[in-house]
């Protein structure tokens, strides 16, 4: 199987490899994943108190090369973004913009669930609400 | 000069040696005669080259060329001999001995077997590969009608202990088959020291063409019969219907008198590039050899690098270098390697795995190459690992609640 040359330049040349705080109460903190099925995905986010805006986004990613471009991806999309406008990314759209056969939908999926829970890590610590997701389908 | 890119998967299987091709192709046009036409040249010269090529072939196990029947490849080879074994001595008994790790043309077979009445132990292995001598022993019963462990394995190159196999098995009066796909042409195998009743090897890999395969079935000591598993004009001394593939079978032939010359010098500079390609990468921290490494084929390593995914990790280099990886994601399964898991790997090792098949045409530069390119690649994805990182901050994986998906 080929993969497509965003898939290859994400990986090749991924974006915002790295780690933020874990402890700020800016930052939010998605692990998602297990390595027993093959892909963890560390998504961070760290969010502007004033705007509500993602000003940092980080990633770290053990998986196959469409995972760790899905989470680069991800973290691309994240900056710029208000929390709320976060929620609405959506993992088609990373299928569709990386390409990704069907073997590899659960990469993208992986990458949405990543973004949801760095969401709800930031809400909890700043005594907001979890939202609640539903559950993923694939996987 | 460094040629690429680097084919180090000569586990799935070998490019046919030239001197190979050069034999097979009068074959095609010349002399493309049906080896069973017996009234006129064309027929005569095809039987020739047939009889002439299961000589090379016998010579190189140790058989009599009268104990090789012609076949496909060896996924024919595994199924005939199972299921052949298993129709013949029906009325001797219904079970059969195998080990998780066989190749699935055999476990499959076994499951077909199973489904048709037939009664399948599955011998686990130990830790390093290798099955437990007392424990195959005491799953034979008085209904045991066969034994079918592998030679070589295809993932991690561990070789079984045959001879004390075979001889367990005729102390019961038990048939003993061996998928002899990896082993032959690599290491001396020989039926008769070996005790082998029935084994299955094939053309493809050991520098033959693919489409090529045999059965040896025992004639003495004690004379073994299957039952054909494919109607037709009786060839193969019934065995095995079907005209046979000429081309090919003079390509095996030629193959398997290489390898049997070849097979000394080519073993001791393989297992040299292959030691030094394991003790380079094992210089990297938390890389381990799956598998017993010292009953092992000489140009096989497969190497778990901790922390990282093995499909990512062939992304890294996978346009110059061929590898297979033990990961779930190189395949449509989703499942990582069932061999190295029968090891007892977790999953998370089990999906870090490469396999490293080397084969006659690599050379040194290719290996020093591929040292490189693999131990850059672990590196940079240990970097983008969230696993490497915890691992180094000295959180304990196995105590994180994963998000099961």
């Amino acid at each position: 199987m080929a993969y497509s040359d965003k898939v290859i330049d994400h990986y090749q040349n991924p974006k915002n490899v790295g780690t933020l705080d874990k402890s700020s109460k800016n930052v939010g903190t998605g692990l998602v994943g297990a390595p027993e099925c093959g892909d963890v995905m560390r998504l961070q986010i760290e969010v502007d108190d004033e705007t509500g805006v993602i000003r940092d986004a980080k990633f770290k990613t053990f998986g196959c090369g469409s995972a760790i471009a899905s989470s680069s991806l991800a973290t691309e999309w994240l900056k710029g973004k208000t929390v709320d406008q976060a929620l609405s990314i959506d993992n088609m759209a990373i299928v569709e913009e990386l390409n990704l056969p069907p073997v590899k939908i659960h990469c993208s999926v992986l990458a949405e669930d990543a973004i949801k829970a760095a969401i709800n890590d930031y809400r909890v610590k700043n005594g907001l609400e979890q939202i609640k997701f539903e559950e993923s389908i694939v996987h | 000069m460094l040629k690429l890119p680097v084919y180090l998967d000569n586990n799935a299987t070998t490019p046919c040696d030239p001197r190979v091709v050069e034999a097979m192709i009068p074959y095609f046009t010349e002399n493309f005669g049906n080896a069973a036409s017996r009234n006129h040249p064309f027929g005569w010269a095809a039987e020739e080259a047939v009889d002439y090529a299961r000589e090379q072939v016998a010579k190189l196990v140790g058989a009599d060329p009268k104990e090789i029947i012609f076949t496909s490849g060896a996924t024919e080879g595994d199924n005939l001999a199972i299921k052949g074994v298993y129709e013949m001595y029906a009325s001797k008994g219904n079970h059969i001995i195998t080990a998780t790790t066989e190749h699935k043309a055999v476990l499959d077979t076994c499951k077909h077997i199973e489904k048709l009445g037939g009664e399948v132990t599955y011998l686990q292995v130990k830790p390093d590969g290798l099955i437990d001598l007392a424990e195959l022993e005491a799953a034979i019963r008085p209904t045991t009608i066969l034994v079918a462990i592998m030679y070589g394995n295809n993932e991690i190159g561990v070789v079984q202990p045959v001879r004390e196999i075979s001889a367990i098995a005729k102390r019961h009066g038990v048939l003993f088959f061996t998928d002899g796909v990896q082993a032959v042409g690599k290491i001396p195998v020989d039926v008769q020291k070996d005790g082998i009743d029935l084994m299955a090897f094939t053309a493809h890999k050991m520098y033959g063409p693919k489409g090529v395969g045999a059965l040896y079935v025992r004639r003495k000591n004690p004379r073994v019969k299957v039952t054909a598993q494919m109607d037709g004009g009786g060839h193969e001394r019934g065995m095995r219907s079907g005209t046979l593939n000429v081309p090919g079978i003079v390509g095996f032939g030629k193959a398997a008198e290489l390898a049997r010359l070849e097979m000394e010098q080519d073993a001791k500079r393989l297992s040299g590039l292959r030691d030094k390609l394991e003790r380079e990468l094992l210089k990297l921290e938390e890389a381990y050899v799956n598998g017993n490494r010292d009953h092992r084929l000489p140009h096989v390593t497969n190497i778990s690098f901790k922390h990282v995914e093995g499909e990512g990790l062939l992304m890294g280099f996978n346009k110059n270098i061929a590898l297979s990886s033990g990961s779930a994601c190189t395949s449509a399964s989703l499942e990582p390697s069932y061999v190295l898991k029968a090891l007892g790997l977790g999953d998370d090792l089990a999906h870090s795995s490469l396999r490293f098949g080397l084969g006659r045409f690599n050379t040194e530069d290719q290996i020093d190459y591929t040292i490189e390119q693999v131990r850059t690649t672990v590196l940079k994805l240990r970097e983008m690992s969230p696993l490497w990182e915890m691992y180094k901050e000295g959180i304990d994986l196995n105590s994180i609640e994963w998000a099961a998906h």
